[in-house]
């Protein structure tokens, strides 16, 4: 089902063993600093009827830039994660308190977090991201001002967040009370919008691994979130990419925080269930 | 001093006598450009890294000058050989008067 076009993207290590035409994805692996693999290709979960396996992103990016993720030293996203360790202790708010006043088991206490979210919240009644926890922390515990969906300190804190669980396999809940904002996800994902009237499913499930001009589709996975992209030099978020998507074909995008977006964040995570979370990963 | 400004250097700590090593070094650095402007309508100054050097005890590894249109969060990967333990410094010289400075040790045996 992969065809010939991944044979550009095999790792640097295994593509002088390739033979021309026989490669298949599982032929390369991501493995950070020589240590952590991830699984970048798993079989479909049962809720998505279209496809047969899910491939993180890494796979359909060229050599060079998954090199860049195959090593942290390398990884620019991690001068961001640098950058949210310093704001972990840094204390802001009316409360006086840093991150690390509450959370005196340092991030580590957040292994495991990133897979399960974005989550049914029974207190708030709703999907709640990571983000909406960031900030509910800021606002409540240290008094201070919440930050914006997208800012560099937020993207870097969910970077900082995400990283305890890399390696673990995406695991969003989808029945009980999250199948409502689960099936919007899935409507949003499906619908055509826009100038160029096309949906999620045309480009990230009917086309992946085919060229669109200059750019390889991937399947749209989220599990390298938040990704650090060549093409504008920062973390992005998820939400962003969502916006950016839109915006591409010519739709006019919901709001970053919304709860469209929450609903398709829910969604798309659900269908990259078993892929692993890739912390800050590396994308053009 | 500029603002999260924080280098990095990857040295490794051991190696064998005549051994060519590989270093990576970013630091990073925002490298104003000059061009940009506040919300005020005034110039920011240039404050990029204008030189970067690496001494192996004393002497000179690698001199480096950076000029414009080099882009944020500079990284240099380059090589070197290690004859006898010791230190590498590294420095960079920012424009606005700030240096950088990182030491890294390697053993030799």
């Amino acid at each position: 089902m992969i065809g010939s076009n991944l044979l550009r993207v095999a790792s640097i290590a295994t593509i002088a063993t390739l033979a021309f035409g026989t490669t298949t994805a599982n032929a390369q692996s991501l493995v950070i600093n020589d240590e952590e693999t991830m699984i970048i290709q798993a079989p479909a979960a049962a809720h998505l009827e279209n496809l047969d396996e899910v491939f993180s992103g890494w796979n359909f990016r060229t050599v060079e830039t998954q090199a860049l993720q195959m090593d942290d030293f390398d990884n620019p996203g991690m001068i961001f994660v640098d950058q949210a360790m310093d704001q972990w202790n840094t204390v802001e708010g009316d409360a006086g308190e840093s991150c690390a006043s509450c959370h005196e088991g340092g991030t580590a206490e957040f292994a495991g977090l990133r897979p399960v979210l974005p989550r049914w919240d029974e207190e708030v009644g709703g999907i709640q991201s990571m983000e909406d926890y960031i900030n509910k922390c800021r606002t409540e515990r240290m008094q201070a001002d919440a930050w914006k969906w997208s800012e560099s300190k937020m993207t870097a804190m969910t970077a900082l967040i995400g990283l305890e669980s890399r390696g673990m396999p995406v695991n969003v809940v989808i029945d009980g009370p999250a199948s409502e904002a689960w099936e919007l996800g899935k409507e949003i994902y499906y619908t055509r919008v826009g100038q160029l009237d096309m949906s999620c499913a045309n480009c990230h499930e009917d086309n992946y691994d085919t060229m669109i001009r200059a750019d390889h589709l991937s399947q749209g996975q989220i599990n390298g979130f938040p990704s650090y992209r060549l093409k504008n030099a920062k973390l992005n978020s998820i939400h962003n990419r969502f916006s950016g998507c839109m915006k591409n074909i010519r739709a006019t995008p919901f709001k970053e925080g919304s709860d469209e977006f929450h609903a398709l964040e829910l969604y798309v995570a659900s269908r990259g269930n078993g892929l692993s979370v890739e912390g800050a990963s590396v994308r053009n | 001093m500029a603002s999260g400004v924080k280098p990095r250097v990857k040295v490794p700590k051991t190696a064998s006598a005549g051994d060519i090593i590989t270093i990576k070094t970013l630091i990073s650095h925002k490298m104003e450009s000059g061009q940009r402007k506040d919300s005020d309508g005034n110039k920011i100054p240039q404050s990029i890294i204008n030189t970067f050097t690496c001494d192996f005890n004393g002497q000179n590894v690698i001199n480096v000058e950076l000029h414009g249109a080099i882009s944020t969060n500079p990284y240099f990967q380059f090589e070197a050989t290690v004859p006898e333990s010791g230190d590498f410094t590294f420095t960079w010289n920012d424009d606005d008067g700030s240096v950088y400075t990182e030491t890294k040790s390697i053993a030799v045996g």
